[in-house]
């Protein structure tokens, strides 16, 4: 009998199991929703057409784990050894760094090399862009006092800090290359990652071939990956559709899902997860009328989110209602908190009535101005031609203006815009710094709104520093409050939500609140 | 011996509908271009009257809707009733094509007179610089002006207009010259006449012909061209009403749930072609001597 349930068991299972191992060999073909990444440094960009072209090259210190990215403090080590225990009150850290691991060009990797990296990402050289050194801010010094060791010191101790480094973007650069020229990463791939660098040609694809000395041993499980650009949806779906790519990381709306679910049946997988972007309606302050807060509030107060929401979710890969805070996160706002903000306020008449108010009281009245767009289909040309509709609610004569890409942060770095879509999009869910993104020009490199704010930033210090949760929270409300209503700095409208259908052959994936994490591609493999 | 002078009997007059009745029965399909030409038209320069909604206005109540009485031609994702942004997509389709078509034909003609009138180093430096620009195809040379310049209405117009020119030039030159060579041009010159009355007086009229065949296919080259801009996203943008955006703004992604997102607006950009094409085909037969009498 007992032989039996054996083999019974034998029977049933070893096909799972033996389904379930990965498979060696073949190349991913993904789609990049982007017509080309503005360039390949990612200390430099914050834009996932940087990270999906390039993070399969690259090592990183630590990382959300790869088979739990959905979560938001289950960290692992990617070229330290362990993940360390803080010390001196949590104001010391220690890591240890692999050895053998080496660069692509075959010389070997050391702790100089990641205290280089970390500190061009932290303390960014004079004319060099990093576009997240405000979140460091807790980072006092950065040390490799052996081969082997790198020491982060903090000047406070923060929750915040290990989220911070696991970002995706915070590539480990070779420090002779960095200390000569720390633009060469911009045009040049160097890494030490699961795949090395093979092509690139602009606008149309990036190629890598498995690194054969990677490090985690057995890794990666493909032979190379191909990411194809593609601005266009549907090109992207049909690629997907005919076979010719198995996936794009990114996400797609609902619509397309149908499609290829009608096409493809269970061929296709589709994973889904809240998102952690949010979608900014982004002013230029430095730009009259928009000087005036007033002229400010009126955008926000036009705007009917509850109303938008559920119909975009339809259509776009927005959906969620939300403050400044990843919603559901024990820092969000809830409902009632929201609905007192402006452009949030449950009754769209009493908000466009005010809204009309303030523009006359200011004499903008019919003002017309020009909102830039990405060429990106989902969700900046669906929010933007459902925003211009909403403002013209109130009288306002707006134009849209769509660019690529590159064009399209040249000028909200820039500063040549008078109203931009953009989205604050974040890697791990970490509230405390991803509101960072609202803090103005001179703190955050990533916010475009052109202005300064003293008190915006004391506020946000204030709770940047406060350990008490409950007390953080009160803080995240008034910091919310100034940030979106009593200033309105900044328009934040619906948060993402993230939906990827993908090839059933690809294994090995699993999709994450942000689209920037778990994209090295060192543990998908094909199930051909 | 006396002689007696006879006056030749006058010639008679045709008015201007008999010479329209005329073109109507022989050229029935140039007719009926015709009659597509003067639909787009009245329907685009009065679509406020026509219309039934907002062409811009979303409603999330009636997204993706197939045609029915409220919406005849359907609603696209934002709920916009198809039917009026086609019909206020008519007016953008015109005044793109028609600018482009009157600027880029008249100074095609100044340009190509002048060029044949001229001769010599003038002529040389014209032609190979519209020997330049011809090489690249319309559409090339539309998509790289709006790369210089950006996107927008005004920049579209423009983009397709700076293509037309040495087309139209090289029509007319070719005409200008034969013109160049008769009596009445010498007569004018041994007058004392300026080059600029020469010109405008006694060549432009006798150029006219081509001139006006040249002008009226441009018109729908430029509506197909405006399309295909707008279609790679290069044209106009949402939320104006223009055709091409209303095929790229959401048919392709549509195409299998809400086909009639990608059928009506493909549909009218053939319609309008097709018209003005016939029209200009007619035009050409009604003016051309050789292919009068036929």
């Amino acid at each position: 009998m007992r032989r039996l349930l054996t083999l019974l068991f034998l029977t049933l299972a070893l096909p799972a199991i033996a389904a379930e191992t990965p498979k060696r060999g073949g190349t991913l073909t993904f789609m990049i929703p982007a017509d080309a990444p503005p360039s390949f440094d990612g200390h430099r960009e914050v834009t996932f057409a940087t990270v999906h072209s390039v993070a399969p090259f690259y090592s990183v210190l630590i990382r959300i784990n790869p088979n739990n990215p959905s979560s938001s403090d289950d960290f692992v080590c990617d070229l330290c050894t362990e993940m360390p225990k803080p010390t001196d009150g949590g104001t010391t850290w220690t890591f240890k760094i692999r050895d053998g691991v080496k660069w692509h060009d075959g010389s070997a990797l050391t702790a100089a090399d990641v205290a280089a990296s970390w500190n061009a990402i932290v303390y960014p050289a004079p004319g060099v862009l990093s576009a997240r050194a405000s979140i460091y801010s807790m980072v006092d010094t950065i040390a490799a006092p052996d081969a082997s060791t790198v020491v982060f010191k903090l000047k406070f101790a923060t929750g915040a800090f290990l989220p911070a480094l696991a970002d995706a973007y915070a590539f480990i650069y070779k420090a002779d290359i960095l200390a000569n020229d720390p633009h060469w990463f911009e045009k040049n791939i160097l890494g030490s990652g699961p795949f090395k660098f093979k092509e690139f040609s602009l606008g149309q694809s990036i190629s890598g071939e498995r690194n054969p000395d990677y490090y985690h041993k057995g890794l990666p499980y493909l032979d190379g990956f191909l990411g194809i650009y593609a601005p266009k949806e549907s090109t992207r779906i049909e690629a997907i559709r005919g076979d010719r790519a198995a996936l794009e990381f990114r996400g797609v709306p609902p619509s397309a899902v149908d499609q290829l679910q009608k096409a493809l049946g269970d061929k296709i997988v589709v994973q889904t997860s809240d998102w952690n972007c949010g979608d900014n309606l982004t002013i230029n302050h430095s730009k009259k009328p928009f000087d005036d807060v007033r002229v400010r509030r009126a955008l926000a107060l036009a705007i009917d989110q509850w109303h938008g929401a559920p119909a975009l979710a339809k259509v776009a890969t927005l959906k969620t209602v939300g403050g400044i805070v990843f919603p559901g996160s024990p820092l969000a706002a809830t409902k009632e908190e929201l609905e007192k903000i402006a452009g949030f306020w449950p009754d769209i008449e009493k908000s466009r009535a005010e809204a009309r108010r303030l523009l006359k009281e200011a004499g903008a009245e019919g003002l017309s101005f020009e909102l830039l767009s990405r060429n990106v289909d989902q969700p900046y040309k669906y929010l933007a031609t459902w925003a211009i509709d909403e403002w013209s609610k109130i009288g306002l004569k707006v134009t849209q203006k769509v660019v690529p890409t590159g064009p399209w942060f040249e000028a909200m770095r820039g500063g040549t815009f008078e109203v931009v879509s953009e989205s604050a999009c974040q890697s791990v869910v970490n509230p405390l710094l991803d509101v960072q993104k609202f803090l103005p020009g001179d703190v955050s490199p990533q916010n475009y709104n052109q202005y300064k704010d003293p008190q915006q930033v004391a506020l946000y210090e204030k709770m940047l520093h406060e350990s008490d949760p409950a007390k953080q929270r009160v803080l995240m409300r008034e910091f919310e409050t100034y940030t979106l209503d009593t200033q309105a700095h900044t328009l934040m409208i619906l948060w993402w939500y993230r939906i990827v259908p993908h090839r059933s052959y690809v294994k090995g994936w699993k999709i994450s609140p942000s689209h920037f994490l778990n994209q090295d591609l060192a543990t998908i493999w094909l199930d051909k | 011996m006396s002689a007696t002078l006879i006056d030749d009997p006058p010639l008679p007059q045709r008015s201007y509908w008999k010479i329209f009745a005329r073109f109507c029965q022989q050229q029935p399909l140039g007719t009926f271009g015709l009659m597509l030409v003067i639909v787009m038209a009245v329907v685009g320069f009065s679509a406020e009257l026509i219309a039934p909604y907002n062409p811009t206005a979303n409603d999330f109540a009636a997204m993706t809707e197939p045609p029915s009485w409220q919406h005849l031609l359907g609603t696209d994702q934002f709920g916009r009733d198809l039917m009026s942004r086609i019909i206020y997509g008519a007016r953008t389709a015109l005044i793109v094509g028609l600018t482009s078509a009157i600027v880029g034909g008249f100074s095609g003609l100044i340009l190509g007179v002048g060029s044949a009138y001229f001769g010599g180093k003038i002529d040389l430096i014209v032609q190979r610089l519209s020997d330049i620009v011809m090489a690249f195809p319309l559409i090339i040379m539309a998509l790289a002006v709006v790369a210089i310049f950006g996107p927008g209405v005004q920049n579209v117009i423009l983009a397709i207009t700076i293509p037309l020119i040495p087309r139209c030039s090289r029509v007319v030159r070719s005409s200008a010259l034969t013109v160049r060579e008769m009596p009445y041009v010498d007569a004018a010159r041994a007058c004392g006449f300026g080059a600029t009355r020469i010109i405008l007086r006694h060549m432009v009229p006798n150029v006219m012909a081509p001139f006006l065949i040249m002008v009226t296919s441009f018109v729908g080259q430029a509506i197909l061209a405006e399309a295909s801009l707008s279609y790679l996203g290069l044209g106009v943008q949402e939320p104006v009403p223009a055709w091409g955006l209303m095929l790229q703004g959401g048919a392709e992604e549509y195409a299998s749930t809400a086909p009639w997102i990608a059928i009506f607006p493909g549909l009218a950009i053939m319609l309008a072609v097709l018209g003005i094409n016939l029209f200009g085909d007619a035009m050409r037969d009604a003016l051309d001597p050789k292919l009068r009498e036929r």
